[in-house]
């Protein structure tokens, strides 16, 4: 048994490698189970198990196997895991990852962050203290994180006299509560990993046991099933274009959640509803091929040229597709110093999309330690597990969690640090959203003068409006929104030329990089309203605008009129455009075909009596 | 997909990530098996292209092929090349052997000393200019906010707690208890000003890992780590006064292979040639916690 490592790599051939986690509450000896797997399997590096009880016997302190584990200072002085670490395993069956979390609450962000990684997860209970808080937390959390094979490990029985008895009351317990949270354990095992007892082989000292041992059971766990047979799911993580190395391919890059695509398919990105088709799969060092698989991370080339970002799911046109929305129902995990509140900006990262996010409505709180709910709290405190109802800035791609586990689940960034994990639950399907009930608060709240829009409209000889002018960058925008303003102040009208929103809006302010464009457009929406309703012309110019943003200032605008001219390429459908100005070689043409539009729709008012 | 190609699909991952997320983006590059295959990911994650710039600290003790290996490379594969050095410890001779420097106090200021400042722009960068071949003293660079570094959990017990993505304080330090969580493959990509954050796309891979990729890719590996026929080679390379080769008559990348999966070495710890790790208890962990890598 000792040298079982050596035979591995004939062995293990394609079973491949598995991640296990080992959880439980505090000191129920989780880093010791470990320890003696890794010694009794002859896993460890020559002379590691002789260094520690050197270490051990020079500082006079018993040795214990989780010193192997807890290798750092901290840890070991304090007699705790802090961190989750990984292991490097074999049995004769395969090889392992193990990773070992911290039980201690304080630390159940790291105990996450493990559990998050493995497929399967061994629970660690002391027989003598029995059942405790964060032997069910993490019971329940490991539900939450998708991980439905468990074996729980009844440790410590050395403590108790090996009684049968105990074990099986803490069995009955723990199996109940874990039936409550969806999980059905494919073994309690009693052990002493101290002892050595049911690690490897079975215990002498427990011959009332007929169950597999630790070893037996990990090696039983079967591997996650193949992703493959699922839709396609593609998140787009970058479009990468090495045009200066002399390289005139644009991939479209990124790693393939589930599913499989071929050369030819035709595909579909998400939110932004694009089609292509896959003209070449892209590689370095590898031969052509013309198929890829779940869990590559690869790239694309499409023969048409869509405008995409990172973000976008690629779906197959011919398979079922991910869903689309702003309003997500789900369950979080909250982990944050702060808690989380409503009406606060977080950003959330799903697959490849980062886009800003604001808790809309709490639905109940759940105490994972105990599962009782509270269905009248406000906020999500730190370690609550939560269902509630989450709103985006824009329309975000995402499946179900209980369909495609990889494209359902998410984690919150608050203020630069990961504050929560989660899982999409369904899609909320709202009427109203974050702007428009802003806006409609503002106009109920607005105290109005007795001078109406018509009274501004006689005096100014206009009807206010805001145009907006679009386009890609360089288009020459700035010049003629200028020109239009020299204009029509010329002749007489009430007009303003806003050149605040441009240089704001450049190119570094987009979501992705963290940066609050969104917070802009909505500063220039409001500025807006101020603007037209005081009876002005305003116009202004917005580089790449896209048609969530387009719509946000608008509602913003409300209840005041926009006009939208967009120059040069159009990111926009054709019903989201007043006028399309081709190129701006001649702009006093440009001028002109805008002027007569306001005059035919009754902006500038070019007769009264 | 094998065991390879599940690593490596992470690593490209990985790299991806942090080339959308930092705008100040560096890599580590040791001339050394585990930096040279994560430089080889980077071609994969890339296409054939090496976007990111290689930051090589020289602490003049490192063995001439090294040095020669890295140039050449670099000039053939057109890398953007960031040479960082403890300029002072070296004009003043404070180092090991032949300074009064132990061995961890020389590690740190030649190595991590270095490599801070360089990362931060206050000591000068000589970046190789392509169109000379000579290397170019550069003064007043921007702070890299982005480090990919290649360590690998395996290594030893510190670095088996790293995350993929780990954040490093104003002062550099590593603060392993209140480490930020990372699930499902999203990484701590979103940082304060003045703090910056370490990538290591190699966590998952084991020391056999690595060698078995560099024989299925064909990346060419500086031969050091193989016998000449004297017996000895370079399991791990370091500085020449605090690295020992091996007894070992491996030969190619091969017969490396076949020590680790089932020879002498399948049971002997990789960094058991590197003395510094050995002056203190927690020698290792001790000098990550200074930004040692």
């Amino acid at each position: 048994m000792a040298k079982m490592g050596q035979h591995v790599n004939e062995a293990i051939g394609g079973v491949g490698q598995m991640n296990i986690v080992v959880i439980g509450h505090v000191d129920h000896g989780k880093s010791t189970v470990i320890g003696r797997l890794l010694a009794d399997t002859g896993s460890l590096p020559e002379g590691r198990l002789e260094a520690v009880k050197t270490n051990c016997a020079y500082n006079s302190r018993p040795f214990e196997y989780a010193f192997l584990l807890d290798a750092l200072k901290d840890e070991q002085a304090q007699g705790i895991t802090i961190d989750s670490a990984r292991c490097f395993f074999r049995s004769s069956k395969r090889e392992y990852i193990i990773i070992d979390a911290p039980g201690h609450i304080e630390f159940l962000k790291n105990m996450i962050s493990g559990a998050a990684r493995a497929e399967a997860g061994l629970l660690v209970i002391d027989a003598k203290e029995g059942v405790r808080e964060n032997s069910r937390r993490h019971g329940y959390l490991l539900s939450m994180l998708g991980i439905k094979q468990v074996a729980v490990c009844v440790n410590k029985m050395d403590l108790v006299d090996y009684s049968q008895d105990i074990f099986e009351s803490i069995r009955a317990e723990y199996a109940e509560f874990l039936g409550r949270v969806d999980i059905e354990p494919t073994e309690f095992i009693p052990v002493s990993a101290r002892e050595g007892d049911n690690i490897i082989t079975n215990s002498d000292r427990m011959a009332w046991f007929t169950g597999s041992s630790v070893l037996d059971v990990v090696d039983g766990f079967a591997k996650e099933p193949s992703r493959v047979d699922k839709p396609l799911r593609f998140a787009v993580q970058a479009i990468y274009k090495f045009t200066a190395q002399g390289d005139d391919r644009r991939i479209i890059a990124g790693r393939i959640d589930t599913g499989t695509v071929n050369v030819g398919d035709e595909v579909v990105f998400l939110p932004s509803q694009k089609r292509s088709r896959i003209t070449t799969i892209e590689g370095f060092n590898l031969p052509t091929q013309t198929k890829a698989v779940a869990g590559q991370s690869t790239g694309f080339a499409l023969d048409e040229q869509v405008y995409l970002t990172p973000g976008e799911l690629m779906c197959r046109v011919d398979e079922p597709q991910a869903k689309v929305g702003t309003h997500l129902k789900v369950n979080i995990f909250w982990m944050g110093r702060q808690p989380m509140i409503k009406h606060k900006r977080y950003k959330l990262k799903l697959g490849s999309t980062r886009i800003p996010v604001w808790l809309r409505e709490v639905v109940t709180v759940l105490d994972a330690s105990d599962l009782t709910t509270d269905s009248n709290k406000q906020q999500i405190d730190r370690h609550d597990v939560a269902e509630c109802v989450l709103e985006t800035l824009k329309p975000v791609a995402f499946d179900l969690s209980q369909d495609i586990a990889q494209t359902g689940r998410f984690v919150i960034i608050d203020n630069y640090e990961i504050a929560a994990g989660g899982v999409v639950l369904d899609t909320v399907h709202s009427a109203t959203n974050r702007t428009l009930e802003g806006v409609r608060q503002r106009e109920k709240n607005w105290d109005r003068s007795g001078i109406t829009p018509e009274m501004r409209s006689e005096r100014y000889k206009q009807r206010s409006t805001l145009v907006l002018i679009c386009g890609p960058v360089g288009a020459g925008k700035q010049r003629l929104a200028k020109a239009l303003e020299e204009n029509l102040f010329k002749s007489g009208r009430s007009v303003y030329y806003l050149g605040l929103a441009n240089s704001l809006l450049g190119a570094d302010m987009n979501v992705d990089q963290g940066g609050e464009r969104d917070e802009y457009l909505r500063r220039l929406g409001e500025v807006s309203h101020l603007f037209t309703d005081a009876g002005l012309i305003l116009i202004t110019t917005i580089s790449d605008l896209d048609e969530y943003e387009l719509d946000m200032v608008k509602t913003l605008n409300r209840p005041n009129d926009c006009r939208v001219i967009n120059v040069g390429a159009s990111r926009f459908t054709e019903a989201k455009i007043d006028l399309q100005v081709g190129d701006l070689s001649n702009q006093a043409a440009a001028i002109q075909k805008i002027k007569d539009m306001l005059v035919q729709e009754k902006y500038l008012i070019e007769y009264y009596l | 997909m094998d065991q390879l190609d599940t690593i490596e699909a992470q690593s490209i991952f990985i790299l991806r990530e942090a080339y959308r997320s930092f705008k100040n983006l560096v890599m580590l590059w040791s001339v050394g098996k585990d930096s040279t295959v994560l430089l080889w990911l980077t071609r994969k994650a890339f296409f054939g292209h090496v976007p990111i710039p290689l930051m090589h600290v020289d602490t003049a003790f490192k063995v001439p092929a090294m040095i020669e290996y890295r140039d050449r490379f670099a000039r053939e594969w057109k890398l953007n090349m960031i040479v960082g050095k403890n300029e002072k410890s070296l004009e003043a001779k404070e180092t090991f052997p032949d300074g009064k420097l132990t061995r961890l106090e020389c590690c740190a200021a030649l190595k991590s000393e270095a490599l801070k400042h360089t990362l931060s722009g206050e000591w000068p960068r000589w970046v190789l200019d392509h169109t000379t071949g000579e290397y170019v003293k550069q003064e007043g660079g921007e702070p890299f906010t982005g480090v990919i570094v290649g360590a690998r959990a395996d290594e030893e017990g510190s670095r088996s707690k790293e995350r993929y993505f780990s954040p490093r304080d104003r002062h550099n330090d590593w603060d392993v208890g209140d480490q930020p969580p990372e699930l499902w493959n999203q990484f701590k990509t979103d940082f304060a000003p003045g703090t910056h954050v370490r990538i290591h796309p190699l966590l998952d891979w084991t020391e056999l890992n690595i060698w078995e990729y560099i024989e299925r890719e064909n990346i060419p590996i500086i031969d050091l780590y193989f016998d000449h026929g004297n017996g000895k080679r370079y399991r791990s390379l370091g500085c020449m006064p605090c690295t020992s080769p091996v007894d070992s008559t491996a030969k190619n990348v091969a017969e490396v292979i076949e020590e680790l999966r089932s020879g002498k070495f399948s049971n002997i710890a990789e960094r058991s040639g590197r003395e510094q790790d050995k002056e203190d208890g927690a020698g290792l962990e001790t000098l990550r916690r200074d930004g040692y890598m």
